[in-house]
C-alpha cells in the first residue's frame, strides 16, 4: 500500500511544468540584441554604449523604485526592464543628450509599465511609449542624426538625413518609386550592412537578422508577426513604387522596420496569442507603416503602428479566440434542433 | 438639508474634498484646453467663478418660483445672460483674455460645474448658502486651473506666467502643453486630490453605496437607489 501511496501523488494542476521562465526568455532576447548593439557602437562610435548603458541602468532603477514606492515586490530580476532600456536606446540617435535618456527611461517604465501594474499588464510596449514621448517633447534631439563613422573625423560630426526622410524628401505624386533615383541614397549593400544615417538599433540589417534567427531557433518567437509585418510593407511598397524592386529594398532595409518587426512587434504583452491574431495584427502594423510613410507628415510610422495595434490587440483577441473542439455556434445549434 | 452646515464648511469644501474639477470631475473640457498657460487659466477661473457665484445666487432667489418641470431651461437661460456679460467686460477691457480663451470663454454657458452646481445646490439652498457654495467651488476650480497650468507652462515651455524660468539649455517638453500631456497632468493631479481627499476621512472599507461616491453631492438619485437604502437601514 505504501509503495502506491508514494506513486500517487494528488496535486492540484497544472501538472506539467515548462522550464522556462522570464527571465530566461528575456536573457535570450539580450543576447539576440548584442549583434545589433556591437555593430551600432563600431558605426556610430562610444557613443552608443554610454547612451546604452545610461538607458538600461535607468530603467533598472527606475523599476526598482518604482516597485518600492508602490509597495510590490522586487522585479527587476526578470531582466524585462534591461530588455525595454536596450529597446529604447535603440530607437534614439548617437546624438541624444543623456539627461533625455533617463526622461524616456521614465515614461517606459514608470509611467507605462509600472503605472498600470508591471510587467505582463502593460497595454502599449514601454520602449515605444518612451520613445514617442521624446519624439513629441524633443522633435530637434530626436532628429538629429549623424553620418557613420563620423567619430572618426575630428571635425565635428555633420547632420545628415536618413535614407527614409532623404527618400521623402523627393516623393513625386505621380510615381514614389522615383525618389529613389532623386536622393542620394547609401548603396544597398551599405543599407544591409548598415553604414546609413538612423537610430542606434536599426541601422545594421545583418545584425538585426542574425538577432531573428537566434530568437527562432531559441522559439521565443515565432516568425508569424515579422515575416507578416515585413511582407505586407514589402508589397504595399511594391505597388506604391509601381513594381520599383529597388525602391522596395530600400523601403524595407530603412527606418526602424525590421528592429521594430523583430523585436518590439513581437512583444508578449501586446501582441495576440493565436496565429490568426497574429497574422491581423502584422497586417495593420504594416499597413500602417506604409500609410504613414507614404502619406504622413513624418518619415518613419513604425512606432506609430505598433503603439496603434498594441491598443487594439484586446479586440483581436477577442475575435480569434479559438474554438474549443466539439463544439457548434449557437445558431447553428438552434437550427439542428 | 436637514442638518446646518456651517458657512466655513460650505466654502471649503469646494477646494480639496469636492474640487469641482479634481473631485468631481466636471468642467473637463475648458480645463484641458486653456491649461496650457497660467495666463488663460486664470482668465478662464476668475471668469467661470464670476459666473458661478452671480448663476447661484440668482438660481438660489428664484428657487420657488422657477417650475420643478423647466429647471433646467430657466437655468440655462440664467447662466446664459451672466456669461454674456462677463464675454462683454472681458472682450471690453481685456481683449488678449478674450483671444487666448476664445470659444471657450462663451461655452462657459453649458460649463457643466455652473450647471451641476445650480442643480445641485442653488436649487436647494437659500442665497448666502449658495453665494458662499459658488465662492468656494470657483476657488477650487481656479486653483485647481492654476496648479495645472502652471505644471504644464513649466514643463511645456519653460516658462512661469509668460516669464522664462528654465535657462535656454534645457530645452521644454512639448509633449506638456499638447494634449496628451494635458491628459497626464490632469490624470496625476486627480490621483494626488484623491490621496489628500481620503487623508483623515472615513477609511474606505466603512464607505458604501452613495456615501462612497464623490459625486454624491451632485447626484439627484441619492438615497433612491437600493445600495443607499441597504445603508439607511
Amino acid at each position: 500500500m505504501s509503495e502506491i501511496k508514494e506513486k500517487l501523488v494528488v496535486s492540484a494542476s497544472p501538472h506539467f511544468r515548462s522550464k522556462d521562465t522570464t527571465a530566461g526568455i528575456m536573457r535570450d532576447v539580450i543576447i539576440a540584441m548584442v549583434p545589433a548593439l556591437i555593430a551600432s557602437a563600431v558605426i556610430f562610435g562610444y557613443r552608443t554604449l554610454i547612451i546604452t548603458a545610461v538607458s538600461v541602468i535607468s530603467c533598472v532603477v527606475f523599476e526598482f523604485l518604482a516597485r518600492k514606492v508602490m509597495k510590490r515586490n522586487n522585479t527587476v530580476g526578470d531582466l524585462s526592464a534591461v530588455v525595454t532600456g536596450m529597446l529604447l536606446a535603440f530607437n534614439l540617435p548617437s546624438t541624444m543628450p543623456y539627461w533625455m535618456v533617463v526622461i524616456g527611461a521614465f515614461t517606459a517604465i514608470v509611467i507605462a509599465k509600472q503605472f498600470f501594474g508591471g510587467i505582463g499588464q502593460n497595454f502599449v510596449n514601454p520602449a515605444l511609449i518612451g520613445r514617442i514621448v521624446l519624439m513629441s517633447s524633443f522633435p530637434s534631439q530626436i532628429g538629429n542624426f549623424i553620418a557613420p563613422f563620423a567619430y572618426r573625423d575630428t571635425v565635428d560630426a555633420v547632420t545628415t538625413a536618413t535614407p527614409l526622410a532623404q527618400m521623402a524628401s523627393v516623393y513625386s505624386q505621380d510615381n514614389i518609386g522615383a525618389a529613389v533615383d532623386g536622393a542620394e541614397l547609401p548603396s544597398l549593400i551599405n543599407m544591409f550592412l548598415g553604414v546609413r544615417a538612423g537610430c542606434l538599433g536599426e541601422v545594421c540589417i545583418a545584425a538585426l537578422l542574425i538577432g531573428f534567427v537566434y530568437l527562432l531557433i531559441r522559439k521565443v518567437i515565432s516568425p508569424a508577426i515579422p515575416l507578416t509585418f515585413m511582407g505586407t510593407v514589402a508589397v504595399i511598397m511594391l505597388i506604391a513604387g509601381k513594381g520599383s524592386l529597388t525602391f522596395t529594398a530600400y523601403q524595407l532595409m530603412s527606418g526602424g522596420l525590421v528592429l521594430g518587426a523583430v523585436f518590439m512587434a513581437t512583444d508578449y504583452t501586446t501582441s495576440p496569442i493565436s496565429l490568426k491574431g497574429k497574422i491581423i495584427y502584422a497586417l495593420g502594423c504594416g499597413i500602417i507603416t506604409s500609410l504613414i510613410r507614404i502619406f504622413g507628415s513624418l518619415p518613419e510610422g513604425v512606432s506609430f503602428s505598433i503603439i496603434i495595434m498594441n491598443i487594439l490587440v484586446p479586440h483581436i483577441e477577442h475575435f480569434t479566440t479559438p474554438k474549443p473542439f466539439g463544439t457548434v455556434k449557437e445558431k447553428k445549434r438552434e437550427a439542428v434542433e | 438639508m436637514a442638518e446646518k452646515k456651517s458657512l466655513y464648511q460650505e466654502f471649503s469644501k469646494g477646494i480639496i474634498k469636492e474640487n469641482p474639477v479634481l473631485r468631481l470631475v466636471l468642467g473637463t473640457c475648458p480645463t484641458l484646453a486653456v491649461t496650457t498657460s497660467m495666463e488663460s487659466a486664470v482668465g478662464m477661473g476668475l471668469a467661470a467663478s464670476a459666473v458661478l457665484i452671480c448663476s447661484n445666487i440668482v438660481i438660489s432667489a428664484l428657487r420657488k418660483i422657477i417650475p420643478q418641470k423647466v429647471r433646467i431651461p430657466a437655468y440655462i437661460v440664467i447662466i446664459a445672460g451672466f456669461v454674456t456679460i462677463v464675454q462683454m467686460l472681458v472682450r471690453a477691457f481685456l481683449p488678449q483674455i478674450d483671444e487666448m480663451l476664445g470659444v471657450y470663454l462663451p461655452l462657459i454657458v453649458v460649463n457643466c460645474i455652473i450647471l451641476g452646481r445650480a442643480e445641485a445646490f442653488a436649487g436647494k439652498n437659500p442665497v448666502l448658502l449658495s453665494a458662499v457654495d459658488g465662492i468656494g467651488m470657483g476657488v477650487g476650480f481656479t486653483c485647481a486651473l492654476l496648479l495645472m497650468s502652471g505644471i504644464r507652462e513649466l514643463l511645456g515651455s519653460g516658462s512661469l506666467y509668460g516669464f522664462t524660468v528654465l535657462p535656454e539649455s534645457i530645452p521644454p517638453m512639448t509633449i506638456f502643453i499638447l494634449a496628451p500631456g494635458g491628459f497626464f497632468v490632469f490624470g496625476m493631479l486627480i490621483a494626488l486630490t484623491n490621496k489628500l481627499a481620503e487623508r483623515g476621512g472615513k477609511p474606505k472599507a466603512e464607505l458604501k453605496g452613495c456615501s462612497a461616491c464623490p459625486m454624491a453631492a451632485t447626484c439627484s438619485l441619492v438615497g433612491s437607489n437600493d445600495a443607499c437604502k441597504e445603508e439607511t437601514k
